[in-house]
């Protein structure tokens, strides 16, 4: 449905986005990941038609945005960071406008927009000022705004960012709703957003992509090892010869110590599965076992791993030009 | 069409929706009416006296005493408000960042263009209307020639124009609407002065910033006479300034 390729975008000297490559399926959500200034915003603005490339290829929904522009925009819809409103306008009205700049049908429009209102949850604001709304409705209606033409692809351009917690749990449910009819492009620089709500991954980094793949696979890819989180009342014993001897164990970390009290860090082999023996271990040398839990590799650790490994020879600076 | 319509709508509703539209024709003729009043004062008296001179005198001739006059200090009274029109039409959408909205939407940047010049254009227009109040008043006590009137307005609305498409162009350059006034109001007093040290110039300069000057074309039209040299003046002046702002959205697009 999406497809960059080669895509590489300059700002006069500065290089934001170098040589990237990726496709996006139909119906598929990919997350679009970075830390700010990774190029992510430009990469979604040549993706939208915004601006063209500087080298480089990007085919939406089968039409090349640089030839056929027209086309190509026909079929996408955009929410920028900033959702595009106009502050004079009501909700209805701006979406009245939208639909009619996005060549909705004139005999539609109005029941077009009524649907759209609905399907972003902000038909109770229909009849406000944009002006007057919250910065979650704001959202809601710059979400409506980019579904009004019924698009085959969407590109949400951090659809979380600035929202409270309820807010949050409430678009990323939005959005889930939405694929299937839609391709959805979405950027965050949130790690659990990608996890919970996109099937595959994107990673950039200082306008170069580190990764692609399930966010599942992302985290395996990392950890060559399990990590077993012991909290133990040692009674004064030593238990790290206990601990040693559980088959599969390969190290031990003391994280914490409080009085007898101790934290270990314990990792096994890939796949090898032995709380069960750890836990005995423990209890038949005659300590407490107070907590015990399979510590996950974050998302978060992936990204970091994968940004510091790649940290690249060049050091173009990228400011902020999101 | 249908698109351009659609971006026109969008910015009346702009003008006419908020205050802007209405506090721009309210104090367009009040201004105007303060010019006019003095002048149909003055006029009234010249009349008075010159039939106190008898049947030998020339007779007075309201287009060309009162009405023309009130338009050329019309004229003086665009190059204040009319930047104020324009100033925002691009600058607004940058920094608000609703130009991503029109930028990704299946639409040409002609037909955003047009769009925003028909609407300028528009309330333009309602204000010039607006300014005919007082002028129609006269045909209750007088025959003032129509003709003339006609041909005074046409001068005086393409002459907005051209303001108008520069104004456009100069908006479009920057995200800030103070800097948009203020050059637009610059460039257009520069256009007007431009040929006031003429005669000390060579027969060939002269001969070019006379051409230049942009209110000299005007005053023809007051005369009730259409020149298609004053014609073609303004009409090419519009098409450049549209012109103008076409390339200047295509480069912006490519610096990003």
């Amino acid at each position: 449905m999406i497809e960059v390729k080669d895509l590489t975008k300059r700002y006069g000297p500065i290089t934001a986005v170098d040589n990237i490559s990726f496709r996006v399926e139909r119906g598929e959500i990919l997350g679009f990941l970075g830390p700010n200034g990774a190029g992510k915003t430009t990469t979604m603005r040549v993706i939208t038609g915004y601006m063209p490339p500087t080298e480089g290829r990007v085919i939406v929904a089968g039409f090349d945005v640089l030839d056929q522009p027209i086309d190509a925009k026909k079929r996408t819809g955009y929410l920028p960071e900033t959702p595009p409103l106009y502050p004079d306008m009501t909700v209805r009205d701006y979406l009245l406008f939208v639909a009619a700049i996005k060549n909705v049908p004139r005999v539609n429009r109005k029941a077009k927009v009524d649907q759209t209102l609905e399907r972003a949850r902000v038909t109770d604001m229909a009849d406000r000022y944009c002006w007057k709304l919250s910065k979650g409705y704001r959202q809601r209606v710059g979400i409506a705004q980019a579904l009004i033409h019924d698009p085959d692809v969407l590109v949400l351009d951090e659809p979380t960012a600035g929202l409270d917690p309820k807010q949050i749990i409430e678009t990323r449910q939005l959005i889930k709703d939405l694929a299937g009819d839609h391709t959805i492009v979405l950027s965050t620089h949130i790690l659990p957003e990608v996890s919970q709500t996109c099937q595959r991954v994107v990673i950039i980094n200082k306008g170069q992509v580190v990764a692609v793949d399930t966010p599942d696979n992302l985290t395996a890819q990392v950890g060559n090892s399990e990590v077993v989180y012991l909290k133990i009342d040692t009674l004064g014993t030593n238990v790290t010869p206990t601990l040693a001897a559980v088959p599969g164990v390969t190290n031990i970390f003391t994280t914490e110590t409080n009085g007898t009290v101790v934290s270990f860090q314990v990792e096994t082999q890939q796949g090898d599965d032995n709380r069960q023996q750890l836990a005995a271990a423990v209890i038949n040398q005659g300590s407490g076992l107070l907590e015990l839990r399979p510590m996950q590799v974050s998302l978060e650790e992936v990204f970091l791993s994968l940004i510091t490994e790649e940290a690249p020879e060049e050091s173009v600076l990228e400011g902020n030009h999101e | 069409m249908n698109n351009i319509l659609a971006i026109a709508k969008k910015e009346l509703h702009y003008y006419f929706g908020s205050p802007i539209g209405w506090v721009v024709i309210g104090l367009f003729t009040t201004l105007f009416g303060l010019f006019f009043l003095p002048g149909l004062s003055f006029f009234l008296q010249q009349s008075l006296s010159v039939m106190s001179m008898g049947a030998g005198a020339p007779p007075m001739n309201v287009n060309q005493h009162l009405i023309g006059p009130s338009i050329g200090n019309m004229a003086v009274t665009l190059l204040l408000v009319l930047p104020i029109v324009t100033m925002r039409t691009f600058s607004e959408e940058k920094r608000s960042g609703t130009i991503e909205l029109l930028l990704t939407s299946p639409i040409t940047d002609v037909e955003i263009i047009f769009g925003k010049f028909i609407a300028a254009m528009g309330l333009y227009a309602a204000m010039l209307a607006a300014t005919l109040i007082p002028i129609v008043a006269l045909y209750a006590f007088g025959t003032p020639e129509w003709k003339p009137l006609l041909t005074t307005y046409l001068g005086i609305f393409l002459f907005g124009g051209c303001f108008i498409s520069l104004g456009l162009f100069i908006s479009s350059r920057t995200k800030n609407q103070i800097i948009a006034a203020m050059w637009t109001f610059a460039m257009f007093l520069m256009l007007w002065i431009i040929n006031w040290g003429a005669s000390f110039m060579g027969p060939m300069s002269q001969a070019v910033v006379n051409y230049l000057a942009l209110v000299d074309h005007l005053e023809d039209f007051t005369r009730g006479i259409i020149d298609t040299e004053h014609l073609i003046y303004y009409l090419s002046f519009i098409a450049f300034g549209l012109f103008l702002t076409v390339r200047s959205m295509d480069s912006e697009r490519w610096r990003g």
